[in-house]
């Protein structure tokens, strides 16, 4: 995906065959993101005005760092993004990442991450655009499986 | 999940030549995809309708704007569940023929 474009907004969406609960829960609890998010450690009370927080897998190293904006559980979640795990984006100005959760019928829920307000931060736009699909498609296998992508 | 859709609407020249507009440049609206192709409004709003259908395209509202921005986790799913699996064959079954070879020389 080095070739794309990066764009001020992206879009990204898939259905999971899971509850919005089950979903809420893997994005929120660092035993989850521990299993599709790049190994990282998800650290928050996600709730507005508290820090939103990854870890390396070791804890040793803060990989993003931001702050919750709007937490609606388990529907909607809304943070700033500044990705300290590269140089180049950590100089950038923060952007956001919102989760959108909607119930569907047949136990399927429609999960749409959208990461906009990225017009000052584009290498993180590009540094991003091929891993949300990754992470999506990890956490959909997750979730049905109960295992991870294999890598 | 369903990958009909999604061979189904990759199976046309126009609405892949709609996602690459995307690809190039996210978020447009009908008007600016429509204005360099040689085709009517309908036409192209029944391609963005099957590549929506398929989740390869998904809409967000700006305004009064529509806009249309790809949605690259279904070629993902794809590439995971087909492309993956068989390339793994294949280097598997070259590795088995290349040692075979060498055992009988």
């Amino acid at each position: 995906m080095t070739t794309m474009t990066a764009t001020t907004t992206q879009v990204y969406q898939v259905f999971i065959k899971a509850t919005p609960e089950q979903i809420w829960d893997a994005i929120t609890k660092p035993e989850f993101t521990s299993r599709y998010f790049y190994a990282s450690l998800v650290d928050s009370s996600f709730e507005a005005g508290t820090p939103y927080r990854s870890w390396s897998p070791d804890r040793e190293k803060l990989w993003v760092d931001g702050e919750v904006l709007d937490s609606d559980p388990p529907r909607r979640l809304c943070y700033t993004w500044r990705a300290l795990y590269d140089e180049e984006t950590a100089d950038e100005e923060p952007s956001r990442v919102t989760w959108e959760i909607e119930p569907q019928d047949g136990s399927v829920s429609k999960l749409t991450v959208v990461h906009d307000q990225l017009e000052r931060s584009p290498k993180t736009a590009e540094n991003v655009a091929g891993g949300w699909t990754y992470i999506l498609s990890g956490l959909k296998t997750l979730l049905e499986t109960g295992e991870p992508l294999s890598s | 999940m369903n990958d009909d859709p999604v061979f189904k609407a990759l199976a046309d020249p126009t609405r892949r030549l709609l996602l690459d507009r995307l690809y190039e440049r996210d978020g447009r609206s009908l008007t600016e995809l429509e204005s360099d192709l040689a085709m009517t409004r309908f036409g192209v709003m029944k391609h963005l309708r099957v590549l929506e259908d398929a989740g390869l395209v998904v809409t967000r509202r700006s305004g009064r704007e529509k806009l249309h921005y790809l949605n690259p986790v279904p070629i993902r799913l794809i590439h995971d569940r087909w492309i993956d699996k068989y390339n793994e064959r294949r280097i598997s079954a070259l590795a088995d023929l290349k040692n075979e070879l060498e055992d009988t020389a």
